[in-house]
Order: C-alpha cells, then structure tokens, then sequence
C-alpha cells in the first residue's frame, strides 16, 4: 500500500463519519473566530436556542474593523469612529461574553490579525483541525495542521457540533528545491507559485509546500506561503513538520507543557507526508529562478519579476484571458509594455495577515534604515499584525527605524489589507501592498494594488516606484533626487 | 434554507471569469450584522457610477447603464450565466446572501471556487458546473435572443434550453439532497450527536494537549 501524504494523515486523524456519498463529518480542534463573519452564526445559534459544543475550542479577537491610530485606540472600542464597525466589534465582544468564549479584546496585548495571533499563542498545534470565517485560515497550515476558511453557516455548524461537513480534497504537492536568491522571500516563492498554476489551479486540492527551500523557511516565512494557497484557489496549504516547527512552539502560552509538550512532539514528528505517499498533481520550481515579484493586474496570478514589464493583449490568443488582461489594465491605469520598475506609487502598505510578523517588520527596517521615504510617497505605514509583535518591534527599535525614514508606525489589525477601517486607497492610487490581494476595489474604491514582499514595499517607499530589491543598497540612499523627470 | 427542485428563470449573462468575492459583495457592506439586506449592493461597483456606502438609499444612485443587471431586458432574473472561477476570494457568505437576496437561484459556470461553493448550497443557490464550450454556447444564445429563459430541474440534473436541448450537469449527492428538501445541516448533523461524542472521547485520549482542559488538569 502506498504511503500517506500529510493530508492524508490528518484527514483520517479527524474523520468521525464517512456518508456513502461521500460527505464525511471532521472533528474541529480550533476554531477562531472575528467580528465579520461571526455575528449572524452567533444569532443562528440563539434563534435555534442551541449552544457551542466546546468552548475550550474557541478563541476570539476583533481585527478587520479596528482603527489603527493609536489616537482612536487609546479609547478602546469608543475609539472606533464608523458606528457601523462599532457594532461589529461590540456584537463580538457580546456574544464572546454571553457564551464564554475566551476573546482578546480591542486593547489586549495578545489582541491582533487572528491569524498571527493563533500561531503567536500557540493555539495553532500540528496535526489540529483549525478554522475560522476567513479564507486565509489556509496560513495556519505551516504547523502541519488541516487549516482552512469556510462560510458563515459554517462557523455556526462548528459552534454547534464542533464538526464540520467536508469532502476530501485531492492532493497537491509544489516544490520548491534549491537556494534562493539573496533578497528573495516567501512572499516571492508563493507569488511566482501562483504565477505558474494560475487563481484556479489549487481548486479542489490541498497543497503541501516542499522541498529544499522551503524546508530553508522560518515559520513565519512558511505562513506567508500557506497564508497564499487560497490565493491559488486551494482552501488548504500545509508545511511538515520539522525542527523549525516544533522550536517556534516550544513555550508558547497554549502549548502544552511538560510531558504532555514531550508526548505531543513525538507524535508531531509523524506529520509528514510518507516518502511513498502519492500525489495527485506535482509542481516542481526551481528556487534560483525566482526573482522578486510584483503583480501588476487585478488578480494575483497577473505577476511579473521586477525587472519585467506589463504584457501586451495583443499578443494574447485565448479570448477570455485576453479580455481579462485588458479590463484589468485599464482599471490599473497600465500600459501594454510598461517596465514595472515604471509604475509611480501613491502609497505603501507593509501588514497583513500574510506579512506583518517580526521577521516580515525586521526586513522592511533593514531597507528602511537610514533612509527617506520618497515625497512622491502620500502615505507609508506600517502595520504589525498583533500587540505582541509591536512590542517586539518596539524592543528592538525596528518602530525608531520607520519612524526616522518617514513611515507611520500603527496599531495591529488588518487595515489597508482590506479597507473595512479608515485605512484605504483613494481612486486611482498606487500601492506596494505586503498583503493577498490585488482585486479591483479590495483596498479602497478605485485604488490599485501590487503585491510585494516587505522588503519590496519598503524599498519602494524610498525609490517612489518599485525597484530590484538585489540591487538596492542596504546603505543609506543618496539624498532624495527629484525622481519627477 | 429555502428548497430548489426546479426552477425555470431569465437567464442575465456576466461576461468575466474569475468573479471574486469582493467583486459580488464589498467590504464595506460586510460591517451588517444580519443575514438580509444585501441584494441592492450586490455587484455595487459594476451596478453603479459612484462609490456605496452602507445604509445609503440606493435608487438616488447614478446607474452604470453598461451593465448588464441594469439592462431592461434582464430585469427579473434568476439565473446568472457567468465564466470560470466564479467566487474566488473570500469566504464572506456575504457573497451568496448578496445574491440570493438579489433574487439569483441558479448560477452557471464552467467552474466554481471551493469554499463558495459551499457557501452558496448552505443558501439554497443552486451552482450548475457547464463545459466552456456549452457556457460559451449560452452566451451566444442569451446574447442573441431576449427574454432568454432555462428550465433547471435538480432531481434530474438538467438544464433545458428553450430550443429543448437538454445538458447535464454534476452535483453531489449530499448536498442535492439537502437542497431538494430544504434541511438544516446541524440539525443533520447532530443525528450524529453520539458519533462525535465517541470520537471526541478518543481524540482527547491520544492527543491530550489538544484540550486545553486537560492542560490545566495536567500543570
């Protein structure tokens, strides 16, 4: 018998009932929830006057909706100016507190993106079942646990009965083998991932990320990854577990201790995939090829390397695609050809559930350092994904750095990844986003985005357009050159 | 959850693939917290000349005129025929509340992105999976003559054109049968109430730490 893959492993470690129609019943170990995607599950439950399952389960904590100046923050939720958002978040905190559910609050330390919080807490284990309301639970994944978004209906499903109704997905696996260029991150590796099979082509598959380079990855870098997988259509990405793994949990407040901590890591160390096991579809990438990446359309597959340039419709055969590349230019304010090292930058967002943890924050100050951001630059802020990672930050001076170059340094949340806050692009601005996704609209009405790795938003901040982070000096740049002619 | 058994409908054609969720519902309408409300904003940025703001009354709004729900010939419709990777993005179920409350049932596409799917089954949408080539057919076919109406019948997996062609589509059984009758899913799944408990009681044998129970009882 051929061995298991990883998904294989926890799948079968989760199946409570399989239905002949294949339909099974999966055993939930986590679930997160937010303010967004909770309230109506919440009052579903009331309605049917049912009650969670587990509450030991659940862990809670408002972050679309929450302001990031650390003006409105300081009042806590009266801080949070659009009533509309005041009544999400305080839905949250009502329900947290009628049911029990622990919630870190709006002013909590632990408070934060749900999905640096989890791993942050070590409420995230290997081999969990992890899910939340938000399409990128995928992030979770990098701890070798099953980890994927699902509906509204679902969150009220999970509360209810701690299960979930899935059908098993298939196997992908994407390698990633050999050394990656100096300057190149998982944002980069996830970005070129998707580039290669396209919005849709994870649909229907869980995906192991593999392979030399990213065995190389720390496990913030494997989250930006797994945190993407949605990005490529599929709902789960997984990591195996490794050293790197079990060193980030080790102490973390919601790990286990002592000879349970001993127990559980003798059975982690089984969460990787046979070396017999057998998948469905392999991707296999050169690490070395991949070079920093910048998406220039309105979907993250429309992605070019830095030095490349916007591609031309006429050159396009297939109709639907074509089309696609020239609505897309057009709402970006494109030209066919146009070098992406041409594109002017109105703002610069460095956060995100993808990119806002201590090492995505120490790489952009590396770039930061010493250096302006360019006058061209309306707005350059910085968001760190929780409390806890802006004080980590702000114990290493990484919140002096960005503050000296021009940056605004924010309270957590996800802000600009998404524009539910007062954070938001105006019509027709340009920005380096460190977050998932460049749809039209997504980070306010009529604003542009291209997707980047922290070290690309911020070099970006300083140049006024995107430049090859290879080439860019680590040393503080010239005095700040009319970049207008 | 609303039953589909059959449904005949106007069949209005959006031709783009890979419709995102933000693109269907936009954020800033996701700050309700109902479940109702949110067919007047649904496509808000294709369906409108300005930007939407929640709790706005949208009949003052300038109307693209371009777009193809604002076209007289498509008022009243029910099926939305559209390209592949309908739904990608998010799992906001804002995204089918937002077009089941517009008055869609049906959806046809050549595909479908996974966690919308389930989303749009848990609110009595039906999505039909076509070929390219067959959805491309429709398009011409909507295209070409108003008033363009199918007949989608469930039980049998059909879609009839007006010209009586008949194409099958797929759809799994577990989820026809919840949308034929209408059924709750917890309320299916708590049948199996004693099967959870059983699988509970084991899981937390052999993985203790994943209960934080136990970790207090263990420290």
């Amino acid at each position: 018998m051929a061995g298991q893959t990883l998904y294989d492993k926890l799948w079968s470690q989760h199946l409570v009932k399989e239905r002949d129609d294949g339909t099974a019943l999966i055993y939930i170990d986590r679930h997160l929830l937010h303010e967004v995607t909770s309230p109506q599950a919440f009052e579903g439950l009331r309605l049917a006057r049912r009650k969670p399952w587990r509450l030991d389960a659940n862990l809670a904590t408002p972050d679309h909706n929450v302001p990031t100046t650390l003006k409105e923050r300081a009042a806590g939720n009266a801080g949070i100016l659009d009533q509309v958002s005041l009544i999400q978040v305080q839905t949250l905190d009502d329900n947290c507190e009628a049911y029990g559910i622990e919630e870190f609050r709006i002013n909590d330390a632990r408070q934060g993106i749900v999905h640096v919080v989890g791993p942050e807490q070590g409420a995230t284990l290997p081999g969990m079942t992890v899910v939340c309301g938000d399409s990128h639970t995928a992030t979770h994944g990098a701890f070798a646990a099953l980890a994927h978004g699902i509906g509204t209906s679902e969150v009220e499903h999970v509360l209810a009965t701690q299960c979930l109704l899935a059908q098993k997905m298939k196997n992908l696996r994407v390698r990633v083998e050999g050394k990656l260029g100096t300057g190149i991150t998982a944002k980069d590796i996830v970005l070129a991932v998707i580039g290669r099979i396209g919005t849709a082509g994870g649909t229907g598959y869980a995906i192991e990320f593999a392979g030399s380079a990213i065995r190389e990855l720390s496990m913030e870098g494997r989250m930006t990854i797994c945190n993407m997988a949605i990005e490529a259509g599929a709902r789960v990405g997984l990591v195996g577990v490794d050293d790197t793994t079990i060193d980030y949990l080790r102490e973390r407040p919601y790990a286990p201790t002592a000879a349970q901590w001993d127990a559980a890591v003798a059975a982690w160390r089984d969460l990787v995939s046979d070396d017999d096991a057998r998948f469905d579809k392999e991707v296999v990438i050169d690490a070395a090829e991949i070079a920093p990446q910048v998406t220039w359309g309105t979907s993250p597959e429309m992605v070019a390397p830095v030095f490349g340039e916007v591609p031309d419709p006429a050159g396009i055969a297939d109709d639907s695609v074509k089309g696609g590349v020239i609505r897309a230019l057009e709402y970006m304010g494109l030209a066919p050809r146009q070098k992406i090292t041409d594109i002017r930058l109105d703002k610069v967002f460095i956060g995100s559930c993808t990119n806002s943890r201590i090492e995505d924050l120490r790489e952009a100050a590396k770039v930061a350092k010493g250096n302006k951001v360019a006058k061209s630059i309306q707005l350059a802020m910085v968001v760190p994904g929780s409390g806890l990672v802006k004080r980590q930050a702000e114990a290493e001076g990484l919140d002096r750095i960005f503050l000296e170059a021009g940056f605004e340094w924010r309270e957590p949340g996800c802000s600009m990844c998404l524009a539910m806050n007062a954070d938001k692009l105006g019509a027709g601005e340009h920005c380096a986003s460190t977050s998932n996704r460049n749809f039209e609209g997504r980070q306010g009405y009529g604003g542009r985005t291209h997707l980047v790795s922290p070290a690309m938003a911020a070099a970006a901040a300083i140049a006024g357009h995107f430049v090859d982070i290879r080439g860019f000096s680590q040393q503080p740049q010239q005095p700040q050159q009319p970049q207008e002619a | 959850m609303q039953s589909l058994t059959q449904h005949q409908g106007l069949v209005a054609p959006l031709d783009r693939a890979n419709v995102d969720t933000d693109l269907i519902i936009p954020k800033q309408f996701l700050k309700s917290i109902k479940r109702t409300g949110f067919g007047p904003n649904l496509f808000d940025v294709l369906r409108y000349l300005d930007e939407g703001y929640p709790g706005q009354d949208v009949s003052q709004r300038p109307l693209n005129p371009d777009f193809v729900l604002n076209q007289s010939r498509y008022q009243g419709t029910s099926i939305l025929l559209t390209r592949r990777n309908f739904g990608c993005g998010s799992s906001r179920e804002h995204a089918p509340w937002a077009l089941e409350d517009f008055g869609f049932r049906v959806v046809i596409a050549p595909s479908f992105a996974d966690i919308f799917y389930n989303n749009a089954f848990k609110n009595g949408i039906l999505l039909v999976p076509l070929d390219e080539d067959t959805v491309e057919r429709l398009f011409q076919e909507v295209e070409a003559s108003e008033g363009y109406r199918l007949d989608v019948d469930l039980e049998a997996q059909t879609v009839t054109t007006p010209s009586g062609e008949v194409l099958s589509f797929d759809v799994d059984g577990f989820r026809k049968h919840c949308l034929l009758n209408g059924l709750d899913d917890i309320g299916l799944t708590l049948q199996d109430e004693e099967a959870i408990r059983e699988f509970e009681q084991k899981h937390r044998q052999a993985h203790p730490w994943l209960f934080r129970d136990n970790q207090r009882e263990a420290s």
